[in-house]
């Protein structure tokens, strides 16, 4: 333990500390901009970069950044001498002669650091004007956009890129003031690997990332009378949504979400969560298959779409392993395009989809070529949980005064398994109740599988099911799924199933969620509400829910059938891995 | 193969009784020398011993700098008798016939002679030469691709004795005793930071010479390199001892291609001769060295950045603590010193602590070498005990200033470093006293400056070198760089106010109390110290408008006195045709169209043309 004095307040901290974790822990927080700290992930962006959070230390020669400097014995620390005060200001006035002031029409305003610094600090004119940087916006890809004009090189992206995520795109380019943090050789997203994940953007602290916003198209969908416009919303978006609109974190907001969605002018309010439990119907039939067959194990799910384009790029060599499923959203959107297509007696091309997910990788997902049948898209819009927030309030409904309501038939009807994929561990888990059930051939009842549950970054589980003992893993995180997957590429692994997520927690910590702003117990609060649901729900396997059974009887006739491949299966590409 | 000290003993007394003939002589060939046209000089000298038949009485040595880059293509001639020497420079093809026949008769040769303007301690007895050399001992003196040559003026000797008289632990009190510190700039005791590498428990450490040198007008490194890579080597293997590394690296510019294939030769006969390798002289240490080259960023000079650069990183500097000597390059205990401080380390233990810390001042003990570059007769490379006045060195050794013009200022320290002014040319340099006068030791620029030097537009070349190269990862140096340099060109256009000066100052401090590294923290001393110094210069820039040294043009303008005859010389030279007048008339420059390139100045042979 170290003691020291900040603002002549004595404070102890464990070794190693920094200072800005001693000012914490007595009550004073040094403002911070590049510093980010994920700490359930263990993930920290120490880049101390920004200079924003220098304080003065007795006998330094120059200020200290308080969020780099480790914490000696007997350190005097003055957070709000003149000096840290100017140069504070100093570098906030900097940052913005570089930035372009345009906060009114940005995409993070009001989720801003800078933002909220310049208000904190109450800085009234930016004194050192001067030139500022000039770069063409990326807007090539489906789900991000790249604003460099915005960056302000605290290298956030870069740590989330490529220290948690392993997919390495991002890095520090060019010199000087030319400085920018960018795919190497200035390449655009669409020409690397870059999975779309979407964790740069929530770790930006600006408007430098943000996503590709298609909210317009959703409004002119549903104000076109010719079209019958859908949507479904995606399991995680439901505990989530509620932040952006006046609720606390952890409330479930489902019944109030379907109103507002119904407010919004959709024709009919769908789940994909339906498609979840439809996802456990063909995953754990192939599950079994390879299972029984002892081939191609284990097993890895498919529901995650920035998790498929990594092993396309970076592990080519066990694009045999992955389940051809494809997942809940595109399962959705084939289904509606003919099943309830047929139902309703709407061409294809008539309907419209549009999908509300917790995630940008959807939104590249649902342009993937081999998911439009004859160019007619199976989803043609995808918005993040964010978006909704936004288009709910930009059509003034009073999120929070509004009774629940319940989804429409017969693609609003899931079961707790399907609420659970929003969790990490969730889709393993649902897979696990099917296929004790279907290898029992019980109705069984002790269905909490535990020990895969939690934010933790890597679990496992031996599963007895039927006398066969199941070895089952769950990792979320890509750079968790790297060490696993290097595991199975050596040989060292002997699973059976595997869940992987790209976004460490799941879902529910998707790219396209509320902004967290480092505030990790959100996540915490969102998984407990997505149990919550679960246990709350009358039916919790997905192989009981009554519209799946109906779907399979009059349409697909059963898991792993002709026209369930035709529909509900995909194939995999290996990719360049640049 | 050499096993043992002894088998170094006695390898080295048989080369010294190898006959030799009667005369040496030295081609200086550096970069400096090749690039002056040493090249055909040496070709001219191999074709003229062989016509005279002189082979037997001459021996060509083809060495590294001698430090008179002023004066090359230069050579010496050395009688092994007598051991007189005769230093000829500026020479030609022609020249050399004639030298090499008349031999030591200098006024026959009818070449330039140079004064030798050093002494060498280890060598020689102590002499009134303003220049001691240590460093620059072999460099030229010994052909640098011969280890021969290196080992007969006592070449890992000092590595025989640290390997099996010294315990590591004395090798490094013995630096630490010495005093020597870093020459790469900060001036941080050698020893000490040696001493926190080896008392690291870690089952793998390492060394790096920092080779990359990379100030404007600095060629100490590449000097030391060319002319004695085992100097390098051989203390870099003594280093390894002391610490406990046996991995070595030499981070060394791509740009210095003469110095990286020296030191490849001199790797590879170290190697041969066991002073690299395993069981190194029987000792049972080993140490192997393995250069790595940079792509010619300044900032990679920076350690942290260096070592992220080794890594194959993008280069540029991470916070300290923790110190490399703690955590460096991946992640284990690491020493990075730059190539001038290692070309100490083997006199130092061949002679003792006592022996290094008489020479130098008490804080500062040693000499440091310098490159003398900028408005100075005599442009090179000297080496100079601590302490020696600024006066001597530039003056004494340096010859002045060209064409007899007033001194104005000196720039140590590079772009870090900072512009003294005349009155302090008395000052004894060392680490302190430089930093006293807002300046820095640096690695050893000094550019020398004139009143034909505007000292705004110095501080704003020393600053776009810094945009240029900062690697622009913390907001200070990226944008508060930026922000500097535009507020100079405010100044220097003519759109300056008091203002602009103020924030000059302000974000000049704000800068150094910020900035992530050395290069950040350090890049607003030239604004800082020509504000101090010359706060005049700047307030004629910002009052009158004016650039009393005439280089800011658009605060200088030119108009036509009554001394014109009216020979229209200028109007017919004038790019824009803004001067008009009839010819025999007195002419006149229209001010809204002149863009100041001063062409009429320089055209008119009558002194009618005023520029103000």
């Amino acid at each position: 333990m170290f003691n020291l004095k900040i603002n002549n307040i004595d404070v102890t901290v464990e070794e190693g500390s920094t200072i800005l974790n001693a000012a914490e822990k007595i009550g004073i927080k040094i403002p911070t901009l590049c510093h980010m700290s994920l700490d359930c992930f263990d993930v920290e962006n120490r880049t101390g970069s920004c200079r924003i959070c220098v304080v003065e230390v007795a006998n330094r020669p120059n200020l200290a950044p308080a969020c780099c400097t480790p914490v000696v014995e007997g350190m005097e620390v003055k957070t709000n001498s003149i000096r840290a005060i100017n140069a504070r200001r100093t570098m906030l006035d900097l940052l913005l002669s570089d930035h372009p002031k345009e906060c009114l029409t940005c995409a993070k305003n009001g989720n801003c650091s800078l933002q909220d610094l310049a208000a904190e600090m109450d800085l009234h004119h930016v004194m050192y004007e001067g030139a500022m940087s000039k770069y063409e916006i990326d807007l090539a890809s489906e789900a991000i956009v790249r604003d460099l004009n915005k960056c302000i090189m605290c290298r956030r992206c870069e740590t989330a890129c490529n220290t948690m995520q392993t997919v390495g795109i991002l890095t520090g380019a060019n010199r000087g003031f030319e400085a920018v943090v960018s795919p190497a050789s200035g390449k655009s997203l669409t020409e690397t690997k870059c999975v779309f994940c979407g964790q740069c953007v929530s770790a930006c602290p600006v408007g430098a990332l943000s996503e590709m916003n298609y909210k317009y198209d959703v409004w002119r969908a549903i104000n076109d009378e010719s079209k019958t416009v859908v949507v479904q919303t995606a399991p995680a978006v439901r505990v989530a949504i509620g932040e952006e609109l006046g609720l606390e974190a952890g409330e479930i907001a489902t019944g109030k979400m379907v109103t507002a969605l119904r407010m919004l002018g959709f024709d009919k309010v769908f789940d994909t969560d339906f498609a979840a439990d439809l996802t456990i119907m063909e995953e754990t039939h192939e599950l079994i298959e390879r299972v029984k067959a002892n081939e191609n194990l284990p097993i890895l799910t498919s529901c995650c779409p920035g998790w498929v384009k990594f092993f396309e790029h970076q592990f080519p060599e066990l694009i045999y392993m992955p389940s051809t499923a494809k997942s809940p959203q595109q399962m959705f959107g084939a289904i509606t395009k003919s099943y309830y297509a047929e139902k309703i007696g709407k061409k294809p091309e008539d309907i419209v989809v549009v999908s509300v997910m917790p995630c940008l990788a959807k939104k590249y997902e649902a342009s993937r070529p081999e998911f439009a049948p004859n160019g007619v898209r199976d989803v043609d819009i995808a918005i993040s949980t964010r978006e909704l927030g936004d288009m709910i309030k930009e059509a003034g409904i009073q999120f929070s005064k509004l009774d629940d309501s319940e989804y429409d038939n017969p693609l609003g009807e899931s079961t707790g398994a399907a609420v659970i994929f929003g969790a990490s561990g969730g889709v393993l888990e649902a897979a696990l109740r099917t296929a004790a059930d279907w290898l029992t051939n019980e109705d069984l009842k002790d269905i909490d599988f535990e020990a895969v549950r939690g934010l933790e970054g890597s679990k496992e589980a031996t599963v007895n099911v039927a006398g066969l003992d199941l070895k089952v893993a769950v990792v979320s995180g890509l750079g968790n799924a790297r060490k696993l997957l290097e595991r199975i590429k050596n040989g060292e692994s002997e699973y059976h199933a595997i869940e992987i997520m790209a976004c460490p927690g799941g879902c529910l910590n998707g790219g396209g969620q509320p902004y967290i702003h480092e505030d990790t117990s959100i996540l915490e609060k969102r998984k407990e509400a997505i149990y919550r649901e679960d246990s709350g729900k009358e039916i919790r396997k997905s192989h009981e829910n009554p519209y799946i059974k109906q779907l399979y009887s009059e349409f697909l006739t059963e898991p792993g059938s002709p026209l369930a491949h035709k529909l509900l299966h995909t194939k995999y590409e290996a990719r360049e891995n640049v | 193969m050499i096993k043992d000290a002894n088998g170094l003993i006695d390898y080295t007394e048989a080369l010294k009784n190898q006959s030799s003939s009667e005369l040496k002589l030295y081609v200086s060939m550096g970069t400096c020398g090749i690039a002056a046209g040493t090249t055909p000089v040496l070709n001219k000298i191999y074709q003229t011993i062989e016509e005279k038949n002189l082979k037997d009485i001459i021996d060509v040595v083809e060495v590294g700098c001698m430090g008179l880059c002023h004066s090359e293509p230069c050579i010496c001639l050395e009688n092994k008798e007598t051991n007189e020497k005769v230093y000829y420079g500026n020479l030609s093809e022609e020249q050399v016939v004639q030298i090499l026949e008349a031999k030591f008769d200098t006024e026959l040769a009818g070449a330039k002679v140079l004064n030798k303007t050093w002494n060498t301690p280890e060598d020689e007895e102590i002499s009134d030469q303003i220049q001691t050399r240590i460093v620059l001992r072999n460099s030229g003196v010994i052909n640098p691709e011969k280890i021969e040559d290196y080992v007969m003026r006592d070449g890992y000797k000092a590595l025989a004795k640290a390997l099996t008289e010294m315990k590591p632990a004395g090798v490094v009190s013995e630096i630490e005793l010495s005093g020597l510190r870093g020459r790469g700039g900060g001036g941080f005791p050698t020893g000490r930071k040696w001493q926190f590498a080896a008392s690291q428990d870690a089952d793998q450490k390492y060394l790096i010479c920092n080779a990359d040198e990379g100030d404007p007008g600095a060629f100490m490194d590449r000097a030391v390199l060319e002319g004695d890579p085992h100097s390098v080597l051989e203390a870099m293997v003594i280093a390894g001892y002391g610490i406990g590394a046996d991995k070595g690296y030499i981070y060394i510019r791509a740009e210095y291609p003469l110095a990286i294939k020296r030191l490849e030769i001199a790797i590879a006969q170290a190697e041969e001769l066991g002073f690299l390798g395993e069981n190194i002289l029987g000792s049972g240490f080993n140490f192997t060295i393995e250069l790595k080259y940079g792509a010619g960023a300044f900032v990679c000079g920076e350690e942290t950045a260096l070592i992220h650069s080794i890594e194959g990183k993008r280069g540029e500097p991470t916070f300290k603590p923790p110190f490399p000597a703690i955590s460096g390059l991946w992640g284990k205990p690491t020493i990075v010193n730059n190539v001038e401080t290692f070309a100490n380390v083997a006199a130092i233990i061949r002679n003792g602590a006592d022996w290094f810390k008489s020479i130098g001042t008490e804080g500062s003990p040693g000499t440091k070498v310098f490159a003398l570059a900028g408005k100075i007769n005599k442009v090179g490379l000297v080496e100079v005990p601590m302490g020696t006045v600024l006066r001597d060195i530039i003056y004494g050794l340096g010859h002045g200033i060209v064409d007899g013009r007033e001194f104005k200022a000196v720039q140590t320290g590079g772009p870090s470093g900072g512009c003294i002014k005349a009155d302090k040319l008395d000052t004894p340099i060392d680490y302190e006293s430089l930093k006293a006068l807002g300046s820095m030791m640096g690695s050893g620029g000094m550019i020398v400056m004139d009143e034909d030097d505007c000292m705004v537009d110095i501080a704003k070349f020393f600053l776009d070198f810094t945009l240029e190269e900062s690697c622009g990862k913390c907001t200070p140096c990226r944008i508060g760089n930026t922000r500097l340099h535009e507020l100079l060109e405010d100044i220097c256009s003519g759109n300056g106010t008091m203002e602009t000066i103020e924030k000059l100052k302000t974000l000049s401090a704000a800068i150094k109390d910020t900035a992530l590294c050395g290069l950040g923290q350090t890049s607003p001393n030239p604004v800082i110290s020509t504000l101090n110094n010359f706060y005049d210069e700047y307030m004629q820039h910002v009052d009158r408008k004016k650039c009393p040294a005439g280089v800011c043009t658009k605060l200088v303008s030119y108009t036509i006195n009554d001394k014109c005859v009216g020979c229209t010389l200028c109007a017919r030279n004038c790019p824009v045709s803004c001067i008009s007048g009839e010819r025999k008339e007195l002419h006149h420059i229209d001010q809204s169209k002149c863009i100041k390139c001063g062409v009429c100045y320089t055209a008119c042979k009558f002194h009618a043309i005023d520029r103000t």
